[in-house]
């Protein structure tokens, strides 16, 4: 049974300003391109024109004699330091500039360094680049078809595009209640190829120092200790050298966690020149060449008994992972954590297989907010459900509640094996339900309906709904690791000798609001001002070592991090303050206060009036109190957090959109948003959060999409083909909050950053469904697209429009 | 990296010597206004102009009047002047239909009237707008001033007739009293350029039937953005639902459209015949029977 309560408890919590937007609204930010060192050079890549092309020669001659060309990197510069090739996340190898061959379009060929930027574009025309075009694959499903062009013939033995196959679940048990169902639904369902595409695109200035062999790296990292580490592994530098540094983040959404040539060629190009050297992509670029979001085909099956209860699911999956396998996830899931696709329902047995095939296109796979793949999860179920109500003439809400988790089940094993730490979904879909007036949504569609087929005129009105559970906070690092990292966070807190206090996180913010929201968590535990507490991120020299913030797992981990270390630090102060007192430690209380500069308090239990606040403590533990054996003296604290389990934070969201039958033209009328991410830090950062993830929804179920013509050209490469939401595509979101806590972190929180950008895209994609009666049809729905699935010819997304 | 190659720049002090730079410079001279496609273009070297000229200083060639029986429209005129120009959309509201779903604010605060029409951009919301307006360009060479009919302003995708050494100086729009006027369009997204869109000008007589009626159509291939077919069905008979529908038909049946990401051909068909309707229907509503005593 999860305990449930209501609002969110705690001094120090509360929805205060952003500490970080006093820049940032003042145009003050600090970004990789605000960065100009002194000397600085330019670098600019040269990139494929071909999706699949063997190199013959790249001749770099004339390149070099351009006066303001300080360097030329080809893919042979890098073979001759052991640097052509870079590992993957993902078990695998990818090119840093091609030697052999050319995988996908938008593939790094060359790196020229010049005196500035229009110098190193212009140099780029002059190298002549001998490629023979090589027959592409740029359908997924083709990948594996007999005689299909091999693309990876730079692995041994290698005769075909296939990576990997992976299956969860209990096949046979799944079987068997398929096969006495009385009831089952099938849908073959695309999750297309999306791109983070953050605003601020990905740049680095490298900067080595030959006297000292010190490399500091400024960069777009969302995991600056596990860069360090890639570096060290694939540049040589031994990791004491290496320093990175992330500025201001202008977005990431798990575009800046891989590894990009642009940034390892910046670094060759620094060792080689002896001056720093600046590369930012620009948004092609970005859209081309940087790690791309989900491109999974899925079939999927969905059976019930007579009543609707659901009894099994089924998935079979071909995930197109590009030219290599580089998802960026834990390394023991070749899918992610796709396999929690049975959702927030009872579902007594699931079975999924996925299988991964190479392509030419760019590799990536696990980014966008994805919470490594909960969003094609979350989407199958959710779409599946609504099949399955509507082959069954059900209502999709009555389905929903019917076979919703109850409370009493948690903490709740799946059939797949995931325990979930805690939820009161029911409670969550009515009160979105009783939000948007669910009946009296309902009528107004039937109304719609029936004045449409009186009049031929539209709007046609349509409801859709999701309940998603997420997955975020990875570790345990015994189950989870990044290329051998385990996925626990440091923490280390000091508190100075005058009361304000510094915390220093491994994890990195790229717009989240970490120095508001870890500021109080401190303020929580010490009962400081938000204001009094610095919080120090990315820089690698300067933090403990962590994984860095993606999957929603920077409060999960790096937040119960912080929250322990300050429990460590506050023992402390009471072990200095029974020294102060002259009683014994276990005599004290502790009263957290009102978030004053004084800070918290220890008074003496039953004598009123005898008490020491943690700045009197602060300064006492500097000073020359004569402190007992066992304790050090000072206030400061480090701690590694290995959390004990992911955290599954959910919430229940409903659509209502109008679509216009005549042109296909979608309207997002209403979008009600429940969330329970547990305890809320800073609700208004959380609703920020919730805000971004429902817009992103929206851009993934109507608009947004990476496609790629039959020569496999990228059909999306820049923001006039890839279209991102506007303000003018959002209606006002109506936004509600539950609180159940997560009974294994510190502070009861859950990861949120992810939550919206999962559960809200089949909200969308069921609500224009709906509207239009029509079973099924693949996101992006735009208005061709919604018009094809009326005339019961839908258009498949990944390939180009004919 | 988009950085643009090397170009010169001149900042042009009157429309004389915009011609005159023009002239010397030959067809590797651009002219920049908004710059909202050239400068793209360039930063993507897609358009490696030698010289850029500015025309941003002349103000003579910015503003809206009503004379001589015509709306006047200069080409350097923002898009968003057009938009708040009160008496342009008294006489046309198809103006202020089209501007409100041209681009951003930000956009349309800074992107010309005369810079949107001669980039000629087979999805330019403009075009169809001024050829179903039936207005007229005024261009300025050596030579001094010709015109040339919006309906054979356009030579092709980005090919207009205005010739290198010749600058678009005015938009004239003829005045037509009691006319209706309305423009839609269907984007994937606001800003996004359009998959399809139709104009529509209609003058009525006194019984309803329509007496001269202009289509635009635009993204659909038509290389002079008209809807002439459906126009000559039109003229003659009542504007009602049976009419605007054998309008929109042959709309569809004669316009060229070409499959992109935007959408398949099926459907930019259906859309120029859908999208023909509603605007007559728009248009028509708009307009006063008997047409209006000024």
């Amino acid at each position: 049974m999860t305990g449930t309560v209501e609002g969110c408890a705690g001094p120090g919590f509360g929805s205060v300003p952003r500490k970080e937007d006093g820049r940032f609204v003042r145009g003050r930010g600090r970004f990789v391109d605000d960065i100009a060192l002194p000397g600085m050079l330019h670098g600019a890549v040269l990139r494929s024109p071909y999706a699949h092309a063997r190199i013959r020669s790249v001749d770099a001659t004339a390149a070099e004699s351009h006066p303001k060309v300080r360097a030329v990197i080809t893919g042979e510069t890098l073979a001759a330091r052991g640097m052509a090739w870079m590992p993957t996340f993902s078990h695998d190898v990818a090119a840093v500039l091609a030697t052999d061959k050319v995988r996908y379009q938008g593939q790094e060929v060359a790196f020229v360094v010049a005196d500035d930027r229009y110098a190193a574009r212009d140099a780029l025309a002059l190298i002549d680049v001998d490629y023979e075009p090589l027959p592409p694959v740029a359908d997924a499903r083709r990948s594996l078809d007999e005689g299909a062009p091999v693309i990876r013939d730079d692995i041994a033995d290698r005769t075909d595009n296939h990576v990997f196959d992976w299956e969860t679940g209990d096949a046979g048990a799944t079987e068997a209640l398929f096969a006495r169902a009385a009831h089952v639904s099938e849908c073959d369902l695309v999750y297309p190829r999306v791109h983070p595409a953050p605003l601020e695109t990905c740049g680095t200035v490298a900067d080595f120092d030959r006297i000292s062999g010190k490399l500091t790296v400024h960069t777009t990292a969302q995991a600056p200790h596990a860069h360090r580490m890639l570096y060290a592994r694939i540049a040589g530098i031994p990791e004491h050298h290496i320093r990175i540094i992330a500025p201001d983040i202008g977005g990431g959404f798990g575009n800046k966690v891989g590894m990009y040539p642009g940034y390892l060629c910046a670094v060759v190009g620094s060792i080689l020149t002896g001056a720093p050297v600046k590369w930012v992509e620009d948004r092609s670029e970005n859209l081309m060449s940087t790690s791309f979001a989900r491109d999974f085909h899925m079939h999927g099956e969905i059976a019930a008994d007579a009543d609707g209860h659901i009894l099994a699911l089924r998935v079979s999956v071909l995930a197109d992972h590009g030219a290599f396998n580089a998802t960026a996830q834990p390394s023991k899931f070749p899918a992610g954590f796709f396999g929690v696709f049975t959702g927030s329902y009872d579902i007594a047995a699931a079975h999924c297989r996925v299988t991964g095939v190479y392509t030419n296109k760019a590799p990536g796979g696990v980014a966008y907010a994805c919470s490594f793949r909960v969003t094609e999860a979350v989407y199958l179920v959710e779409r599946l459900v609504d099949v399955l109500a509507r082959d069954t003439g059900r209502d999709p809400a009555e389905l929903r509640m019917a076979n919703l988790l109850t409370p009493d089940r948690f903490p709740f094993r799946s059939a797949t094996g995931w325990e979930y730490d805690s939820g009161d979904y029911p409670r969550a879909l009515r009160t979105a339900l009783d939000m948007v007036g669910y009946e009296e949504v309902r009528a107004e569609q039937k109304q719609r309906r029936v004045a449409f087929e009186r009049t031929g005129h539209g709007p046609l009105t349509g409801v859709g709904m999701s309940v998603f559970t997420e997955a975020v906070g990875a570790g345990p690092r015994r189950l989870m690791d990044i290329m051998g990292l385990g996925m626990a966070d440091g923490a280390e807190l000091r508190v100075h000798p005058t009361g304000p206090a510094v915390l220093r996180l491994s994890c990195m913010s790229q717009g989240q609001g970490h120095e508001t929201t870890f500021a109080q968590i401190v303020s929580h535990e010490l009962g400081l001002p938000v204001d009094a507490v610095e919080v120090v991120q990315g820089d690698t020299d300067n933090t403990p070592f962590g994984l860095g913030t993606y999957g929603s797992r920077s409060t999960p981990v790096s937040g119960a991090a912080a929250s322990v270390a300050a429990g460590k630090v506050r023992e402390q102060a009471r072990q200095v303050a029974a020294v102060m007192l002259e009683v014994a430690a276990d005599d004290l209380r502790w009263d957290v206060g009102t978030g004053g500069p004084e800070g918290g308090s220890f008074s003496v239990k039953g004598v009123p009036g005898v008490s020491v606040t943690l700045r009197e403590i602060a300064m006492a533990a500097h000073g020359g109190l004569d402190l007992p054996d066992g304790v050090e003296g000072q206030l400061a604290a480090s701690t590694v957090y290995n959390p004990p389990n992911l955290t599954f934070p959910f919430g229940a969201y409903v659509c209502v959109v109008d679509v216009d039958p005549g042109t296909g033209e979608v309207d997002v009328r209403r979008f009600v948003a429940v969330d329970d991410c547990g305890v809320r830090i800073n609700p208004m950062i959380v609703e920020g959060q919730i805000h971004g993830g429902l817009a992103d929804g929206i851009g993934m179920a109507l608009m947004e999409l990476v496609a790629f013509d039959d020569d496999g050209n990228h059909l999306s490469a820049s923001f006039m083909d890839y279209l991102l939401p506007t303000a003018m595509e959002c209606p006002p979101w109506e936004l509600a909050a539950t609180v159940t806590p997560s009974p294994h972190h510190p502070l009861g929180a859950k990861g949120v950053g992810e939550s919206a950008t999962v559960g809200s895209p089949p909200a969308v994609v069921n609500a224009v469904l709906d509207a239009i009666g029509v079973r099924h049809a693949d996101m992006p729905l735009t208005p061709a697209h919604v018009w094809r699935a009326l005339q019961g010819r839908p258009i498949r997304p990944d390939i180009a429009i004919r | 990296m988009q950085v643009p190659a090397f170009f010169e720049y001149q900042r042009a002090t009157s429309v004389e010597h915009v011609v005159t730079l023009l002239e010397r410079f030959g067809p590797e001279a651009r002219i920049v206004a908004g710059g909202h496609s050239l400068i793209p273009m360039m930063k993507l070297r897609l358009a490696q102009p030698e010289l850029l000229v500015d025309v941003n200083d002349l103000h003579e060639l910015s503003g809206i009047s009503v004379s001589e029986g015509e709306l006047r429209i200069g080409a350097l005129t923002r898009h968003a002047e057009l938009l708040a120009s009160p008496v342009a959309g008294e006489h046309f509201p198809i103006l202020h239909d089209a501007e409100r779903v041209i681009a951003d604010p930000v956009v349309r605060n800074r992107g010309t009237i005369g810079g949107s029409v001669c980039q000629a951009d087979p999805s330019e919301d403009l075009s169809g707008v001024f050829t179903s307006l039936r207005a007229v360009a005024v261009v300025r060479g050596t030579g001094g001033d010709r015109t040339v009919p919006m309906r054979e302003f356009f030579h092709g995708p980005y090919e207009t007739a205005v010739r290198p050494a010749e600058i678009l100086v005015e938009l004239r729009v003829p005045l037509r009293p009691g006319a209706g006027s309305a423009y839609v369009k269907v984007d994937r997204r606001a800003g996004d350029w359009a998959v399809a869109a139709a104009g529509a000008v209609v003058s009525l007589d006194a019984d309803g039937v329509v007496t001269e009626v202009g289509i635009g159509l635009t993204a659909v291939g038509d290389a002079d953005f008209t809807a002439v077919e459906a126009e000559d069905l039109l003229r003659g008979r009542v504007a009602d639902d049976d009419a605007f529908a054998a309008a929109g038909a042959a709309a569809a049946e004669h316009c060229r459209p070409t499959a992109d990401q935007r959408g398949p051909v099926d459907y930019k068909r259906h859309l120029a015949g859908e999208l023909t309707v509603r605007a007559l229907r728009a248009a028509t509503a708009r307009a006063h029977r008997g047409g209006f005593p000024e």
